[in-house]
Formats: structure tokens, sequence, C-alpha cells
């Protein structure tokens, strides 16, 4: 019998004994349950499968989308002052992020910049989830004061100005901007939005058009962006082909803490999947960088997505009502997304401190040891239960310093590299 | 009323457990067919014939029956749930969307978001008076592919 077929037998002799304890023996260097097996293979990154089509973007998957969306991606003059691209933020040598606890454009941001890859698996976008795709997550940040602190009147004419043909090779014709006022925006600063206002209903549908296509090209190059295989894929790999030798691509110190990981710090509850995360919005009781006034998160982006123009049941959006499934059934009455933040991917995670939505921590043990104390939210209430806490259900995280330290060893072999499709 | 025909794949979950932090009440019960809390109804969950993966969007079925077995037309469900080991509540709120034939509901919008203990509380208002029940379903990993 081959080790595969040995894997699959086992996984059927726990279906029919239920529940007895099975272990993978064989050539194996470090043996796990049958249902462990399950989980490590669960986390491969090849179960992610193809990135899912957006149903809202027609566009893309096209190349030529995505050889405009590169350009506006990297295209500083797309900002008030000239100085801020997409790229400032989410570079290509940083993990398409910047690794700074604050995104950095015109002026400071509120939370930590995330990195792209993986981005096409998520529903929600952002930490708090307040865009449902990625085309319309790239809109936010052109209009943000504290970002590119442009508007769309101003971005739709630079790229008539720069991008003409470009554009009109994947969208058709553009419309007359001509007579429209140099700046004007539903969002920007009074004088702007007057100016928004002021415009004859086509013409801001007609510029709304253009800056969602701007998103849709710039969704269709962060299509190209996705993670590579780590250490750890290769060692799940391994442990399912029953391969001893190939599971020395860990230390016994990973291992630890890939243990760890599985059971005693409850981190696969919600870092689960092959990108290691639920895509779920969760309250850990993350310290608030200001205590007197604590972040909503989800809460405040659930309102926010909901009255977004540019969600998947917009009239930009290219997908039917029946396919925005997510939005169609948001839970908007869960007073447990009260400062709730989305689960970020742990793929490369050792390669981008500082950590948490507003990069509170600045290594990993230190992530690691707020979930080991657990402490009270400052707003809403946190899902962990705290040491000492005597709850039906739920058990403390529970580490031990070593613990700590084989875990944080653990999550480096989550790293590997960031692939740019061409 | 009919038998209903859970697919193997869910119960045969129901029996493994699962590893480490998440492991369910062993007396855990997790039948999908029971009368509701104050008897009034005869609940039947029944879910997709092949178990869906994580974080997929899919539909259940809800059979409802008087305490007799008569199927009950023009009820209405308000449908909530969550992991009550990890104290957060379903990533999705499903509703019923349409009621099918012979007291069959149609239950969209459902969705787990990791594998484990998960509870599916249904409100249900219908002819005989409003009641509640609540179902226990666990969510294990799709078969091991190499």
């Amino acid at each position: 019998m081959n080790s595969l077929a040995r894997v699959i037998a086992a996984l059927a002799a726990v279906g029919v004994t239920a529940g007895a304890a099975q272990t993978l023996t064989g050539s194996l260097r470090d043996r796990w349950s049958s249902q462990e097996v399950a989980t490590l293979a669960s986390m491969r990154l090849k179960e992610a499968g193809p990135r899912p089509a957006d149903p809202s973007n027609a566009y893309e998957q096209r190349t030529d989308a995505a050889a405009l969306g590169r350009a506006l991606f990297n295209d500083a003059r797309l900002s008030s002052n000239g100085q801020v691209a997409c790229a400032s933020c989410h570079s290509a040598d940083k993990q398409f992020q910047d690794g700074k606890p604050f995104g950095q454009g015109i002026g400071t941001g509120k939370r930590r910049t995330m990195p792209l890859m993986g981005a096409a698996h998520s529903p929600f976008l952002f930490w708090d989830g307040r865009k449902d795709s990625a085309w319309s997550q790239a809109l936010g940040p052109f209009e943000d004061a504290a970002e590119h602190g442009a508007n769309r009147v101003r971005l739709a004419k630079l790229v008539q100005e720069h991008y003409k043909v470009s554009y009109e090779t994947v969208f058709g014709p553009m419309p007359e901007l001509g007579r429209l006022p140099d700046d004007a925006s539903p969002t920007g600063t009074p004088a702007e939005q007057a100016a928004w206002t002021a415009m004859p209903e086509r013409d801001r549908e007609a510029v709304n058009r253009v800056f969602a296509n701007m998103g849709k090209s710039i969704a269709a190059f962060e299509r190209t962006l996705s993670y590579g295989e780590s250490r750890f894929d290769r060692y799940a790999e391994a442990t399912l082909a029953g391969d001893g030798q190939g599971q020395e691509v860990l230390s016994q110190q990973e291992v630890r803490g890939l243990r760890l990981f599985l059971a005693k710090g409850q981190c696969v509850t919600c870092h689960n999947g092959p990108l290691l995360t639920d895509h779920a919005f969760h309250n850990t009781g993350v310290p608030p960088i200001d205590r007197t006034r604590p972040d909503r998160g989800r809460a405040d982006g659930l309102r926010k997505l909901l009255q977004d123009e540019f969600n998947c049941l917009g009239r930009y959006s290219d997908a039917r009502a029946e396919q925005c499934g997510e939005l169609q059934f948001l839970a908007t009455n869960d007073p447990g997304q009260l400062a709730a933040f989305r689960t970020p991917s742990l793929r490369n995670v050792a390669e981008r401190p500082p950590y948490m939505h507003a990069g509170q921590f600045t290594s990993l043990e230190q992530v690691l040891e707020h979930y080991a104390k657990s402490p009270q939210a400052v707003l809403g209430h946190s899902e962990l239960a705290r040491p000492g806490e005597k709850h039906a259900e739920r058990q403390a995280i529970r580490l031990s310093a070593a613990d700590i330290q084989d875990l944080a060893a653990f999550l480096g072999t989550l790293t590997g590299p960031v692939v740019q499709a061409r | 009323m009919t038998t209903l025909r859970i697919p193997v794949a869910f119960a045969a979950v129901a029996l493994l457990g699962l590893a480490g932090c998440g492991t369910p009440p062993k007396d855990l019960d997790v039948s999908l067919e029971k009368p509701s809390a104050a008897g009034v109804y005869r609940v039947a969950l029944v879910p997709p014939a092949q178990a869906p993966a994580i974080n997929q969007l899919h539909s259940w079925k809800v059979k409802l029956a008087a305490a007799d077995g008569t199927p009950v037309h023009g009820a209405r469900f308000a449908v909530d749930g969550g992991m009550p080991q990890h104290g957060h509540g379903l990533p999705t709120q499903p509703r019923v969307t349409r009621e099918l034939a012979d007291g069959s509901y149609q239950l969209d919008g459902m969705k787990f978001s990791m594998t484990g203990w998960w509870e599916v509380k249904l409100a249900i208002e219908g002819p005989q008076g409003a009641d509640k029940v609540t179902f226990n379903t666990v969510v294990d990993h799709p078969r091991v592919r190499p």
C-alpha cells in the first residue's frame, strides 16, 4: 500500500471506529492524528484553488485591464500633491504593504496598511470590511484625505489626459469631461461636495463610471498578485505523503509551534484554511490606540458597506443581484461586530510587522502574549475567554514563555514568495 | 411525515469530534429533526446533499410540521446561531426566503467560516403559535485530497 493509500485508509478507519485514537505511523518523523492530518491538509496553499472570479467586475481577467491597472497603481499623479500612488503604501518590495503602524499618504491614516495578496479570496476588504470587492476597495484611498486626497472628477480628468487610449480599449469611449468642474466629489471638502451636487445626474454618473472602471482595472492588476508556497506547505505535503524525510523541512521547535497552533493556542479556530484566515470579523480585545475613542471596526464598516454606491448591488457593479450573496445575507445585527476586525491572513506574517489593525504590536511574540493574556475589550466584548474565567463553553488560551517562542518560530514557516503573474 | 435522510457526511462528522480546543461536548445532540422547545412543532433541518466548503454560501431546507406531523404552511422564521465554544455568531444572516411545497421552506445564506460545533437557532411564528428550536451541527474538514 502506498503512503497516500495509507492516509486514506487511516481516515476511513476513523470514520468507522468513531473517534478511536489513530496516528499515522510508517516512516514519518512527526506523528499526527488523522484529524490533525485533515486540518494540515486544509491549510495547504493549494487548497485555495484558483482565484474565484468576481462577478461584480467584468474586466478583472483581461490583460489589457490589468496593464492599465498596473499603470494607475503606480501613478503618483493620481493624488492631490502628485506624490502618492497606491504603490506608496502597497510597496512591491515590502509584501505590498508599508511596514508602518498607519498608512502614510497626504496625511497619516488610522489603520495599518493591509497586503494585497489573497484579496480576491476575501468577501470583504479593509480591516472593517467596508468594501465587498477588490475594485471597490481600490477606490476608497483615492478620495481619502489622509491617503491620495484626490476627488473623482479630477481623477477622471487625469485618466482622460494620460490614459485615454488604453482606457477606451478596455472600457469603450470616455465621456466628455472638459466642461465639468476640476474638483468635485460627494465625499470631498465642502466646496467639492457643493460642486458635485451642482452637476447634472448624468455627469455624476459618467464620472462615477470612469472612477469605478479605474478600480476595476486596478483589481485586474491586483489579481495577478498571490502568495507562493511556504515551508509549512511542503511540510504538510510531506506529512500527507507519509514522507518522514520531507518533514525535516520544519525544525522540531517549529513543529512544536504547529502543534500549539492547532490545539492549545487555539490559533487555527480563526486562522484556518489555506490563507490562514476565516475571512470573518472578531473582537479579540486588541487595545485601541486611543482608549477614549476606540475604533468601532466592523460595526461602522457594515454601515459604510450598505451605503456604498460601489458595492455588489450598486449600479456600477457587473453582478446580478443573486450573485451578491454576501451582501444579501450580511449579518447586520450581531452585537459581536462592535470593535471587531477582519482576521488577517497569516501567510508571510513574519515579514510584515507591526501587527494588528493599528500596528499595536511590534513583534509576533507581543501578539502571542496578547492572546495569552486575553485582556477585556475596551469597546464591545472580546470573544476570548479570560485566564481563570470559568466559562461553560470556552477555554482560556494558556501559553508559557516557551510556547510563545515555539509558536513564533512556527509562524516563520508560513513565509513564501510573493508571486506576480505576468 | 416523510422520513428525513441526512447525508452520511454530516452524520459521520458528528461522531468524529475535533482536535484540541474545539472539542464539542460528548453528549451533544446533533439530531437534525426534533420537537421545538415547547413542543408546538416538529422541525427538521435538511443540509445540502453535498457538504459545502468552509466559507461557501449555501442553502438548507427547513421542514415544519405540527406536533401530529401535519405539514405547517405559512410560517415565518428568524434565524440565529453561532459557535458556543468561540463566543461568536454566524458569519452571515441566513433567511428563510420562500416556502417550497408541503411545509418545506428554503433557508438561504448559510455559511460556516470554520470547522467545529455550530448552533443554528430558529424562532418560529406559525398558525399554531410561536416557538423556537436549536440545532447543533459539527462542521468538519472535507475528505483529504492528495
